[in-house]
């Protein structure tokens, strides 16, 4: 049956106004604002003309530049270390046992909690004084624990927190990706005298593929835009050792109220993330269609 | 036998060894903030116990009779509350015509939608700070500082994982149930409300519950859109670690709160946080 093309629009419309203000307009701005010194404490008022200046002051930055190789070593370990973890539970976790959805509504808690209450609850974990963290690293084992003056210590605090925090979303969506797939391949494999390293290596990983890949995607750009919870646990510090991207801007960039080099940083941060997962992107693509 | 019967029993105690470990390092933290919210200033020196036998009340009565509290909380409910209907009534109008006419380009603007969602929130501070303290302007009345201009930024990460959820839902709807309809004269508004509208309604229902969640849970643009008359929650609790003789009590009753929601909505949204957070793509 035939439908006027314009009733559908109409329908899809409001939808596309509220995301043509929210989403579009927003990066057409920042993409225009760019181009401008604007810096309302400048002897010079309003947008004056720069072209490229912002981005060619940007490229060598050092504290951009720095937070961005803090944010891609944060990712890094954040996204493989909650993989490996979360498909090995999910791997035990298979069979149907009394009690399972009551393990998975516990585990979907640190999903569903604010980021920034997730922040909180570490940061009293971890506070010199009181923190079991601290305490049984400190007194327990003897070893000296201060994220507020180790940067080391600080960075692997934030990558222990992420994996707290998301684990459970790799082992719920590979528990759902294991079950969705078909035993009997696995069955004649197992007839056959294929060992279980064979099993994972020929079977059952080839078969989670795009599921493992989904998740994958995921939880990068999930750990690229780290912001609230980092702020409430370390603020970025100590110095700017656990200032990911996403802080940088919050924190740093935007009280300078330097409009128009804000905005370079905003756009080229946008522009990684973009082509990151774009390229991610494609290369699951080809892979789904191997 | 015996011995294979050993290797079983076994078996299952390590899955119940490795299921109990799991579930604790998730649940000490949460529940290490419950303590501390239970606990006065003078409590928390020492070693840490995690037995708690009093609750010092006045961690949660101390903010709760704070007025400037109680507008946060109300602002935070206001805003989730109408940023999930808001949310629920686009995404149905959206995925009506996305699965009911051939629109040329659909697919397109189906992706689209999705883009807004993977974008880093905090490449939008700036643009979106200008924009609503100096463009959307009329005469003195700005964006900036309002609940409104919550409501609608918020849909920037909710309507596309909405529409991703219930464009699934609405597939599901057989076309043939509208031709039906159509064929005996029904409009197309009529066709939304009398029959889809009661087959999508659970599908709504969730993309609502988790879209007020993730309102709720928001802190990065309500802390830099909002000063004074619009802030919620989340920025209440990050005011406690810039605020210097942080009374950590405190910090955890009001951070229990701000998770209260998400207890309480976890239990019916259980099944579907999967589907939720990866915008359709692995369903249980």
């Amino acid at each position: 049956m035939k439908r006027a093309q314009w009733v559908g629009w109409a329908f899809l419309s409001p939808t596309l106004i509220v995301l043509a203000i929210t989403g579009l307009l927003p990066f057409i701005y920042v993409l225009y604002v760019g181009f401008f010194d604007w810096n309302i404490f400048s002897a010079r008022e309003g947008l004056n003309f720069a072209g490229v200046n912002n981005y060619r002051r940007l490229v060598f930055d050092p504290e951009f530049l720095r937070s961005l190789w803090y944010t891609i070593q944060f990712t890094f370990w954040s996204v493989s270390i909650s993989l490996i973890l979360g498909f090995m539970l999910a791997q035990l976790l298979i069979k149907d046992f009394p009690g399972k959805t009551f393990f998975r509504v516990v585990h979907a808690l640190p999903l569903m909690i604010a980021p920034i209450a997730v922040g909180a609850l570490w940061r009293l974990m971890v506070i010199p004084g009181f923190g079991p963290l601290w305490y049984g690293l400190e007194e327990g084992l003897g070893f000296k624990y201060r994220i507020g003056a180790s940067g080391t210590q600080a960075f692997l605090t934030t990558i222990f927190m992420d994996v707290w925090h998301w684990t459970p979303f790799v082992t719920l969506t590979m528990l759902a990706g294991l079950s969705a797939i078909p035993q009997e391949p696995k069955e004649a494999a197992m007839v056959d005298g294929a060992s279980t390293w064979q099993v994972y290596r020929y079977i059952t990983i080839p078969m989670m593929m795009p599921i493992i890949l989904t998740t994958v995607f995921i939880r990068i750009m999930d750990a690229l835009r780290i912001v609230d919870e980092v702020f409430m646990l370390t603020g970025g510090g100590p110095g700017d050792a656990t200032r990911y991207i996403g802080l940088h801007i919050f924190r740093v960039v935007f009280p300078k109220t330097d409009y128009g080099y804000g905005s370079a940083t905003s756009l080229l941060t946008l522009y990684f993330t973009i082509v990151f997962c774009w390229l991610l992107f494609v290369a699951i693509t080809s892979f789904q269609k191997k | 036998m015996a011995a294979s019967k050993f290797k079983k029993t076994l078996s299952w105690l390590g899955l119940y060894l490795v299921w109990i470990v799991a579930s604790l390092i998730v649940i000490v933290p949460i529940y290490w903030l419950f303590i501390v919210s239970a606990r006065s200033r003078v409590e928390l020196i020492g070693t840490p116990s995690f037995i708690q036998t009093s609750f010092f009340a006045e961690n949660y009565t101390g903010p709760l009779s704070d007025p400037v509290f109680q507008r946060y909380m109300i602002n935070s409910v206001v805003v989730a509350t109408s940023n999930a209907i808001l949310v629920a009534v686009l995404a149905l109008l959206a995925t009506y015509a996305l699965t009911r006419w051939k629109l040329t380009g659909a697919d397109n603007v189906f992706f689209w939608t999705i883009t807004n969602r993977m974008a880093p929130p905090a490449a939008f501070l700036l643009p979106l700070f200008l924009m609503y303290t100096r463009i959307f302007q009329i005469a003195n009345w700005t964006l900036f500082d309002t609940r409104i201009g919550l409501i609608l930024l918020y849909c920037v990460f909710n309507l596309p994982f909405a529409i991703w959820l219930m464009k699934g839902i609405m597939d599901g709807i057989p076309i043939e149930l509208d031709e039906a309809a159509m064929v005996d004269g029904a409009g197309v508004w009529s066709i939304l409300l009398k029959i889809i509208l009661p087959l999508a309604a659970p599908g709504l229902a969730i993309s609502g519950i988790l879209s007020w969640i993730f309102a709720w849970n928001e802190y990065l643009f309500a802390a830099t859109l909002t000063s004074v008359e619009a802030r919620t929650i989340t920025t209440g609790l990050a005011e406690f670690v810039t605020v210097t003789g942080t009374n950590w009590g405190e910090m955890a009753a009001v951070a229990m709160l701000a998770m209260l929601p998400a207890l309480i909505f976890l239990i019916f949204v259980q099944k579907y946080i999967v589907m939720g957070l990866t915008f359709g793509a692995v369903k249980e």
